[in-house]
């Protein structure tokens, strides 16, 4: 069983509960709302301006008296702001990185104070496409603005304002969340020591764009869909297509052959049909159907866009060292060798550009057969080299 | 400081010496930097802002446990991601005969940086041209422990091929300094009686 020791409070006003780490605790999940005048909407990309925004967002350990411990963390596409622990006791699931978060854990959260929020646009708490549009009562669906990586990342500077943190001690991500981190690391300089960008890019690739594509066709298709009109049952068929879909690109061949190998579901010959007969179908389609029970299909459209969207060096003509101009942290850049999603290529390039910047830089490619999925599994390696490079991190702040 | 230097590369006097010559507040790139003890050093007692490069994830964690800065790479692919005189120093020590091409990544070093500082493994040391002259085998020495079949040493060469090399690049060997248990022959004969020999070369 996790214990958890989380804290209740902030600036310190039940201080009186860090002694209290030994009682078995909950995660509480928190809100912040902003922009509730036309004077603090959130300014997007696309030009349009939001608010009011909720931000869904969970703390873990407690932030030391100088404010220099902090750390945030940066969920992917499907990920959400429980990182770590449990809600309730009849919770089965822990948060999606409680292996690397938590007492004596990679993100120590007896010495840091770990921020995690749910993304703008996300459907795990914060303001997305199902939210209410105060201006109708109605729900934004599609007339939600088109958002952008670094749309999160804006909004994410406003939580961190709203809890008096200055600067974070490092900024950590994988895939979408590695993303963020760099979104950040490039569009507050100032507010971030370190960043670790892990299994992720600077640039969307085509062929990453395309399987997004794929997915929201899916989506967009399913009669349920209804031009994202949906009431309770929305189009689940097609969001669980875009969820199997995604699966693939997030594991890789050789794991799927140790996985599943040609193995069949419950039967030992061929069925001679086309309901699932393999274990790698099987597993898709259940994947598929759980995924529908916790995300919503609007969302995946809103977020996956966001994706395709990223690209740090598009304002500097593809040159990515430019876009790095003003960033001041220190990286610990990580890859996976079978991820081919993300593949190690792309982390070369930012390592590269950072180099050429003179930025304090390491990178690490992790040999792992679990493809882009190692983020979440290959915790060992991953955990060592994040827990050493923060401890350093801290050490010099 | 010095002492536990010293006392942390007891078997890699090349180092030392490696160590001693890199002036203070340095740019150092060392290549295959191993678990970063030298850099280590570097920066604590000469404030040298340091960068290593290693091709082993368990070695790379040492470093990033020491926090030293270090990037994955394989030397065989160049130093392509550094631009040019981005360092002061650039360090390759007993690495040399293990890359593809060693012409190449000696142009690639005098590039990123003014300095290189090498380790060489010489092979016409004495211990070793005794065992191929008189037994006829390729020779096994301490610096070369592995046999031919499996040994990742494949362009050994002499402090006399290396100098050669240095030639027809057209670098100059600021400072040549052989390492041996025969101080004294080794000044006077440093090709066959040095096992090692670190050198300084400039453009």
């Amino acid at each position: 069983m996790m214990h958890y020791c989380t804290t209740f409070y902030f600036f310190n006003i039940l201080p009186a509960m860090e002694s209290s780490k030994d009682i078995m605790e909950f995660v509480k999940e928190y809100d912040f709302v902003f922009g509730e005048v036309p004077e603090d909407y959130l300014v997007l990309d696309c030009g349009k301006k939001i608010g009011p925004i909720n931000i869904r967002y969970e703390t873990y350990g407690s932030l030391n008296p100088e404010r220099t411990n902090a750390i945030l963390i940066l969920h992917a596409l499907s990920g959400d702001a429980h990182v770590a622990g449990k809600h309730s006791p009849s919770d089965k699931k822990s948060g999606w990185w409680d292996k690397m978060v938590g007492p004596g854990k990679a993100f120590d959260t007896e010495k840091y104070f770990i921020v995690c929020s749910n993304v703008l646009g996300g459907c795990s708490g914060s303001t997305g496409p199902r939210s209410i549009n105060p201006e109708t009562g109605k729900l934004y669906n599609m007339s939600f603005p088109v958002i952008t990586i670094r749309d999160m990342v804006k909004a994410q500077y406003r939580l961190m304002k709203y809890l008096k943190i200055e600067k974070w001690l490092a900024i950590a991500g994988g895939s979408m969340g590695g993303m963020q981190a760099l979104q950040w690391a490039v569009s507050y300089p100032d507010a971030v020591k370190s960043v670790i960008p892990i299994a992720t890019t600077s640039r969307l690739s085509p062929q990453a764009i395309a399987f997004n594509w794929v997915g929201r066709e899916a989506i967009m298709s399913d009669p349920d869909w209804k031009n994202g009109n949906y009431q309770d049952k929305g189009p689940e068929k097609g969001l669980s297509i875009a969820r199997m879909l995604g699966h693939i690109t997030y594991l890789s061949d050789e794991s799927m052959a140790k996985k599943f190998g040609r193995n069949l579901q419950n039967m030992k010959d061929y069925a001679f049909n086309f309901s699932y007969n393999f274990q790698v179908e099987s597993y898709l389609k259940y994947q598929g159907q759980s995924f529908v029970e916790r995300f919503d299909a609007n969302s995946y459209l809103y977020i996956s866009r966001a994706m395709d969207y990223f690209d740090l060096s598009e304002e500097y003509d593809g040159n990515l060292t430019k876009a790095f101009e003003s960033v001041k942290s220190d990286f610990l850049v990580i890859s996976f060798s079978s991820d081919w999603l993300f593949p190690p290529s792309q982390s070369m390039q930012i390592v590269s550009a950072l180099r050429n910047k003179n930025l304090n830089v390491s990178y690490c490619n992790i040999d792992s057969i679990y493809g882009h999925d190692a983020f979440l599994l290959e915790t060992e390696v991953l955990g060592k080299l994040v827990a050493y490079f923060i401890e350093n991190q801290f050490k010099e702040s | 400081m010095k002492k536990l230097l010293t006392k942390e590369l007891i078997n890699r006097p090349d180092l030392i010496v490696i160590f001693d010559l890199i002036e203070e507040g340095s740019r150092v790139i060392d290549l295959g930097c191993g678990e970063g003890i030298l850099l280590y050093h570097l920066k604590k007692q000469k404030n040298c802002s340091v960068c290593g490069v290693e091709i082993s994830q368990d070695k790379i964690i040492e470093c990033i446990t020491r926090g030293i800065p270090v990037i994955y790479g394989n030397l065989d692919n160049g130093l392509n991601d550094y631009p040019e005189n981005s360092f002061d120093c650039v360090i390759l020590s007993q690495t040399l005969q293990a890359v593809a091409r060693p012409d190449k990544l000696l142009k690639d070093m005098m590039r990123v940086s003014k300095k290189s500082y090498i380790s060489l493994i010489n092979i016409g040391y004495i211990g070793a041209r005794v065992q191929i002259a008189f037994a006829g085998k390729m020779p096994i020495t301490k610096s070369l422990p592995t046999p031919w079949y499996k040994t990742k040493n494949i362009h050994l060469s002499t402090i006399i091929d290396f100098e050669i090399l240095c030639y027809e690049l057209g670098f100059k060997i600021e400072k040549r300094i052989p390492i041996s248990q025969y101080t004294f022959l080794s000044k006077l004969m440093p090709n066959l009686f040095s096992e090692m020999c670190v050198f300084v070369i400039s453009k």
